[in-house]
């Protein structure tokens, strides 16, 4: 018992990692219809700007302005490589950001280099122990109180601001959104920054308490499972899928040993089993809008 | 008659793979070349050359799924391991350390890993035919990853991660082509071999594109609801598609390590497939001849960057060092598949198309 709950809390702690790197695919995609490959490697570079920035800003102020830094970057090679692409197949533009994605990861390793490079956060590996033995990692509440306020700060930008609404309306209409004065590729831009510095914000928390290395961006990849399964349109799907997969992940590593003809690493695959079984039933995900298709 | 190479007199002419004069005579003198450079060429380089080859046919089948029927794959990697996997086995030694049976004819073992992987592939149509655009890409790319941790955690058949296990060792009808005799080295016969199956395997691609399959499929890729109306059954296709793409993906993961003698299951990752639909985008998408030209570019890529350090002394070849060789190949990767998609979306298809229309009207630009 001990055990599955210590596993659930650390789940729902890696699970609002996946959350927020979701929400970052989920943005892009709502803007422009396209998955951006290159999440991946802004997140690599925001956890690695952060190790940079740690030494002089100290980690918050320094993860703000990797933040910052980075949704600037997702900005200039949204401009650069994205913006020419408009009107052509999303495939094609999905592939573009793949292509990004190699280009700009080999650029952050180069800047790994050897060394081992880490973050900096207050928390490390503390723990804290609750009522029945159960220990808490204290990284894994910071991931979730993190991961609530970013939520939070987005749901009153989409909600309640100018800005906000001139997205969703841009995402639910581009045309009729143009027609009434939205700047669409404003709006692309803003998304794809948004999207930038959520990366590096899930980045650097998922390198809390470990290292920065070149297979962080194997976690980014996890979240294209948690978006698919919570469907590619949906906000609270990405928060729902991510949460959903991370404590799937973290039970499956917790109690894999009793199946050990499933091999070591198991739980690495777990999403895309997941996701493969979620797609059987409901091809666009749990709350995904189903496609119409108008001849 | 002679002087009007775009005039048709019979349906025969309409529909020949070689319509004029001058393609005729430039696949002659291409194969002739082909034959030809094992005698040209050192075996190093010819080694090379074959692997070329063989990344071909899987471009090729990529390609029919992907540039011809429109279904996006990023699962190629996944049926080339399962065609190098069956193959291996078929082939490899029985009292080695992996799974072997030691039947050697490559008549059997090649036809044998298609198979397999085009079973797999047919597996999976299920899924695509319910699936569309990114969603089926991210799928693909979810069968990588499974496929992926079966391969490394089965090691009595691949050998395990950093370890691995022998490819097959190829035998014609009785002929020994894994080793040199007074004729030809090793490498000229494998070489040889691989060129013919490249011959075989493009030309049945370009006659199946452009029959009722084939031009089902295309109907797919411009609009699979209009395809659907027209009568096209789109499960059927799909799944005709996904078969074809995988027995192709199975016979060329069976032959791509013969050469080197060696592979390893953590080969089979997600890069693969990025480097086979960078082949296809940069070679032109749709097209056989793109295909192949995609892929001898991106085998022969490293090849070629090792040559830079000796131009711009600043990139090392030593792994230790950045910037570095190493790092200078994937970065172009990346800026090849961005620039070509940007500029040139028909790739280097589209390229030769424009530099033939060129010079046909020369010296008039139009």
């Amino acid at each position: 018992m001990k055990d599955f709950v210590e596993s659930v809390l650390r789940g729902i702690g890696t699970g609002s990692v996946y959350a927020l790197l979701g929400l970052g695919f989920v943005i892009i995609y709502k803007a422009t219809r396209v998955i951006s490959f290159a999440q991946p490697a802004f997140m690599l570079a925001g956890a690695v700007l952060v190790t940079y920035l740690v030494g002089p800003l100290g980690f918050f102020l320094g993860l703000a302005a990797a933040a910052v830094l980075t949704g600037g970057l997702a900005l200039g090679v949204e401009r650069l490589a994205v913006r020419p692409m408009i009107g052509r197949p999303v495939f094609t533009v999905a592939i573009i950001t793949l292509g990004i994605d190699i280009a700009v990861r080999v650029v952050v390793n180069a800047a790994i280099g050897l060394d081992v490079r880490q973050v900096g956060d207050p928390w490390g590996l503390k723990v804290w122990k609750l009522p029945g033995g159960v220990q808490v990692e204290q990284r894994h509440v910071a991931m979730v109180l993190t991961t609530a306020v970013l939520i939070a700060l987005l749901f009153v930008f989409f909600r309640y601001t100018r800005t906000g609404l001139a997205m969703r309306a841009a995402s639910y209409d581009q045309e009729a959104a143009l027609a009434q004065g939205v700047s669409v590729g404003a709006v692309f831009a803003l998304s794809w920054a948004l999207a930038g510095a959520l990366a590096a914000v899930a980045g650097t928390f998922a390198a809390v308490g470990g290292s920065v290395s070149e297979s962080l961006w194997l976690i980014a990849l996890t979240a294209l499972p948690v978006i698919i399964l919570g469907g590619l349109d949906s906000l609270p799907g990405a928060v729902i899928g991510g949460l959903a997969v991370g404590t799937v992940q973290e039970l499956t590593a917790t109690y894999q040993g009793s199946l050990p003809w499933l091999g070591g690493n198991i739980s690495v695959v777990t999403p895309y089993v997941v996701m493969f079984l979620v797609l059987l039933v409901r091809p666009y995900g749990l709350f995904g809008t189903r496609e119409v298709e108008r001849v | 008659m002679r002087n009007r190479p775009l005039l048709r007199t019979s349906y025969n002419q309409e529909l020949a793979l070689l319509d004029t004069t001058s393609k005729k005579v430039a696949v002659g003198i291409l194969l002739a070349v082909g034959v030809a450079l094992p005698w040209l060429v050192e075996d190093q380089l010819l080694q090379l050359i074959g692997l070329a080859c063989v990344t071909a046919i899987g471009a090729i089948g990529l390609n029919i799924v992907t540039g011809y029927a429109g279904q996006v794959s990023l699962g190629h990697a996944f049926f080339l391991a399962i065609g190098a996997y069956t193959a291996a086995a078929i082939a490899g030694d029985p009292d080695a350390r992996t799974i072997g049976f030691g039947v050697r004819e490559i008549l059997i073992w090649l036809p044998a890993a298609g198979v397999v992987a085009a079973l797999a592939g047919v597996l999976v149509a299920p899924l695509a035919t319910r699936l569309r655009g990114l969603y089926l890409a991210i799928v693909t790319l979810g069968l990588v990853f499974i496929g992926g941790h079966v391969i490394n955690e089965w090691s009595s058949l691949t050998g395990g991660p950093g370890i691995g296990r022998q490819p097959p060792a190829p035998t014609l009808l009785g002929y020994d082509l894994n080793t040199g005799d007074a004729f030809l080295t090793r490498d000229q016969k494998l070489y040889l071999l691989m060129l013919v199956l490249l011959v075989i395997a493009a030309l049945a691609a370009r006659n199946l594109a452009r029959s009722r399959v084939g031009r089902a499929f295309t109907a797919i890729r411009d609009r699979d609801i209009a395809a659907g109306v027209m009568g096209v059954n789109l499960a059927r296709y799909k799944t005709i598609a996904f078969g074809v793409s995988s027995f192709y993906a199975g016979c060329a993961g069976a032959l791509l390590y013969v050469g080197i003698g060696y592979f390893d299951p953590t080969t089979f990752n997600l890069l693969l497939s990025v480097q086979y639909i960078a082949m296809i985008l940069i070679g032109g998408a749709g097209t056989v001849s793109g295909a192949v030209l995609g892929a001898f570019l991106i085998t022969l890529l490293p090849r070629l960057i090792r040559e830079v350090p000796s131009f711009l002394p600043f990139i090392s070849n030593s792994p230790a060092e950045s910037p570095n060789a190493y790092q200078l190949e994937t970065v172009l990767y990346g800026v090849l598949i961005i620039v070509f998609l940007i500029f040139e979306p028909r790739g280097l298809f589209g390229i030769w198309i424009r530099l033939r229309n060129y010079w046909k009207a020369w010296p008039f630009s139009y």
